[in-house]
């Protein structure tokens, strides 16, 4: 079993990146590893680049990952996967919901939004691109995006599926829990 | 038992493992969860005070009273604070008394990035710096006991990576803590030039014991690993370098950043070839050090600016760089008004009207950026209102006649309040908005005077924004809905030409709300669509162009339904869900 992993969340605010890294965080404890995760509340959540970083090993150091350090980002947005895509280390994995959210520059015709992403994150890392939305609307909630994703990240671990599914159950509010169950079996069996 | 915990949340643990009786705290991110997390604890009484001044005497109220005391602010609330904390310092602590101030290097929050060691040493005050949420806890626990011990405030000092980072924390069973005696005691507790003099001896006094605790304080901590690299750090640059080096350097880390322990920092010093110091913000430490004639490196290497991080360290001390791809070149992703957001309204009918915005300290800071690029400054808390006043009285009446001010609900509470009796009493003739939506928004909703509901959500009474404002005497107060784009307009411009102060209360509920509930979508009809880009101009995070025409993002959407007035050609249509 992998004893040492650097995984980083990023995404927009307001899409429920917090969530997601709570339920990593509980479900490496479980496994009884020391961890840190380490995320930015504030001007951020209104609409912005949001980065959770979550960090384990036997004694985790520093709660943040720096440039080159990440052995696994799932990505909320295209181009948000883009721009950390720096902070992957050399052959590091990247999970990416293929879905563009245009930031207020391109919005305002300030800048483009950047065409052939996928590919350039496939030219540096080895990608996992899926429609994560679809996924969460067949699981039942447009708002289920985040475990989803939670789903094919579990697949690239060594955390057994059990210790996901109770994290879930023990994380999640009993009256979304089916929804969050569907949404992460979707993203586990891509 | 371990659980995983935010610092912020295990600063709260702390204080209730160690009994305190009265937390009183103004939200300010990175600080606000410690106040929030104190909630789940039943037995201390908590409140959100209007202001940190009043949250800082309020704590320091209950000291002398003989409760165990905290109050928790953001790096310049400790600004709003400073008044009482400089005397309290004199004062000292019956009931254990103690601040905590997180910064916010980087500033991914904030409007400076200010180093709060410095009131430390100014009001010369203890100041403890953990480096996780275990030390999160540990050190407020302590600092309380610490307190009563050598008759002093103490200062927790956060940053954002350790507030806002979770890590394991053991919890234990609170301590039973009694309430300590209250009595009479002027020569202590009544600070007039006599007593002050007396008690000023006993500052000087008491940080002579503290210099001496510094010494062997159990949170000052040496690392050895053989190195002949020595680096002096704390909180977050301690586990920055220790990440970065590893057991190739050795570690002084330093939990206790005021007052220094200069003989453990020169014996470090004079066992290592190379003495390196690592601090985030200002050379405080390190100048410290110099000025004891010991040489180290320091800021030479280092920035002023910003956050650190391991790779900085690993390639300032050891030369190494580490590999990367490099930045992509592509568009940033500022922080935007949300989508229903009530600010929006009130943005737009004012970049329509051309006016000049004195701004403030909240969500609607972001009514600088485009597309709404209606605020002109944004000072600090309540400086909208009275930072305007000076503006009239240097530019003339001409110009007033074309400024507003804007300032949230909780932020008038906090301090535009003052400002506005200013303007009345003087004579000015001031526009002022106040932008009443219902909660404090930016720091993540809290309640406040104006919402009726205390911080454990229980209802009290409601601060009436047109009564208030009519007692301290501006006649002219009216509420205005900001989505009613053409009402809000025409108010707009009646209280420019008014000849005497006035206040529109612009009343919309904060869009993220649980009571607010929009509902459908809005679309757009690409037949009428004639291009013009009108609803681009509300800066809609929902709203985009392509091909040619304005699209809306249903997933984005939450149906507030302002766009559908802004298009001159009705091509925006509700849909209902």
């Amino acid at each position: 079993m992998t004893d040492k992993l650097n995984i980083m969340i990023v995404g927009v605010g307001g899409q429920g990146t917090l969530l997601a890294s709570r339920i990593l965080g509980n479900v490496i404890i479980s496994q009884g590893f020391d961890v840190k995760v380490s995320e930015v509340h504030g001007m951020s959540q209104r609409g912005g680049s949001v980065v959770t970083y979550v960090k384990y090993a036997d004694k985790v150091a520093s709660p943040i990952i720096d440039r080159g350090e990440a052995d696994i980002i799932l990505a909320f947005e295209r181009l948000e996967a883009l721009r950390a895509l720096p902070f992957l280390k050399k052959g590091g994995r990247m999970i990416v919901n293929d879905r563009a959210m245009n930031p207020m520059p391109v919005i305002t015709g300030a800048a483009e939004y950047p065409e052939g992403i996928i590919e350039e994150l496939k030219s540096n890392a080895d990608v996992i691109s899926l429609d994560a939305l679809d996924l969460a609307q067949k699981a039942g909630s447009i708002k289920a995006v985040n475990v989803v994703l939670i789903g094919v990240l579990a697949k690239s671990t060594d955390i057994p599926y059990d210790a996901w599914i109770e994290t879930i159950k023990t994380t999640v509010p009993e009256k979304f829990l089916d929804v969050n169950l569907k949404a992460f079996q979707l993203g586990y069996n891509l | 038992m371990k659980k995983l915990l935010l610092g912020n949340a295990a600063v709260a643990r702390g204080a209730y493992e160690a009994g305190v009786k009265v937390v009183s705290s103004y939200p300010g991110t990175p600080s606000t969860e410690i106040t929030e997390s104190i909630v789940e604890f039943k037995d201390i009484y908590v409140e959100w005070a209007p202001n940190e001044k009043v949250a800082a005497e309020v704590a320091i109220g209950a000291s002398i009273a003989g409760g165990r005391a905290m109050s928790c602010m953001k790096h310049v609330g400790l600004n709003v604070m400073a008044d009482p904390v400089f005397t309290v310092s004199y004062i000292g602590a019956n009931g254990g008394l103690v601040f905590c101030v997180a910064d916010d290097p980087g500033m991914h929050s904030s409007q400076n990035e200010q180093d709060s060691r410095h009131y430390a040493e100014a009001a010369k005050i203890m100041m403890l710096e953990p480096s996780d949420s275990s030390e999160c806890k540990e050190f407020t626990k302590k600092a309380f006991s610490l307190s009563e011990e050598y008759d002093t405030p103490v200062f927790i000092r956060l940053s954002t990576r350790v507030s806002h980072s979770q890590s394991l924390v053991e919890l234990c069973d609170p301590e039973e803590v009694t309430l300590k005696p209250y009595e009479k005691n002027i020569s202590k507790n009544v600070m007039m030039p006599a007593m002050a003099k007396g008690r000023h001896v006993v500052v000087e006094e008491r940080t002579l014991k503290l210099k001496k605790l510094a010494e062997n304080c159990e949170f000052n901590t040496i690392e050895n690993n053989g190195s002949k690299i020595g680096v002096i750090a704390a909180g977050t640059t301690y586990v920055y370098a220790n990440e970065a080096l590893g057991d190739k350097a050795d570690y002084l880390k330093l939990g206790m950043v005021y007052p220094l322990p200069e003989k453990l920092i020169r014996d470090f010093s004079e066992a290592h070839d190379e003495l390196w110091v690592v601090e985030e913000l200002d050379p405080v430490i390190e100048n410290h050090i110099k000025a004891l004639g010991i040489k180290c490196h320091g800021k030479e290497n280092f920035t002023l600016l910003g956050e650190y991080s391991q790779n900085m360290i690993k390639k300032a001390i050891l030369g190494i760089d580490t590999e990367a791809i490099a930045d992509p070149c592509i568009p940033n992703r500022p922080p935007v008004l949300c989508v229903g957001c009530p600010h929006r309204g009130t943005f737009y009918v004012l970049k329509k009207l051309g006016v000049t915005v004195s701004g403030d300290i909240g969500c609607y800071t972001l009514g600088a950026v485009a597309p709404l690029q209606s605020v002109d400054t944004t000072i600090c808390m309540g400086a909208s209102v009275s930072a305007a006043h000076g503006m009239a009285k240097a530019r003339g009446e001409e110009f007033n006649k074309k400024l507003v001010s804007v300032i949230g609900d909780s932020t008038f509470m906090h301090s535009g309040i003052t400002g506005l009796i200013d303007i009345v009493y003087n004579k000015g003739n001031n526009t002022i908005i106040i932008l009443d939506n219902s909660i404090t928004g930016m720091t993540g909703h809290q309640d406040n005077p104006t919402t009726g509901k205390t911080i454990r959500g229980e209802s009290t009474k409601q601060v009436d924004l047109m009564a208030l404002c009519k007692a301290i005497g501006v006649d002219r107060v009216r509420v205005e809905d900001p989505f009613d784009l053409v009402g809000f307009e025409k108010a707009v411009k009646e209280e420019l030409a008014a000849e005497e102060p006035s206040v529109i209360i612009a009343q919309r509920p904060c869009a993220l709300l649980k009571s607010v509930k929009y509902t459908g979508h809005c679309k757009v009809n690409a037949d009428k669509c004639k291009s013009c880009k009108m609803c681009m101009k509300l800066g809609c995070p929902a709203i985009s162009f392509k091909d040619g025409k304005a699209v809306i993002d249903s997933s984005q959407c939450n149906g507030c339904g302002l766009c559908v007035g802004v298009c001159p050609f009705g091509a925006i249509e509700k849909e209902e869900a």
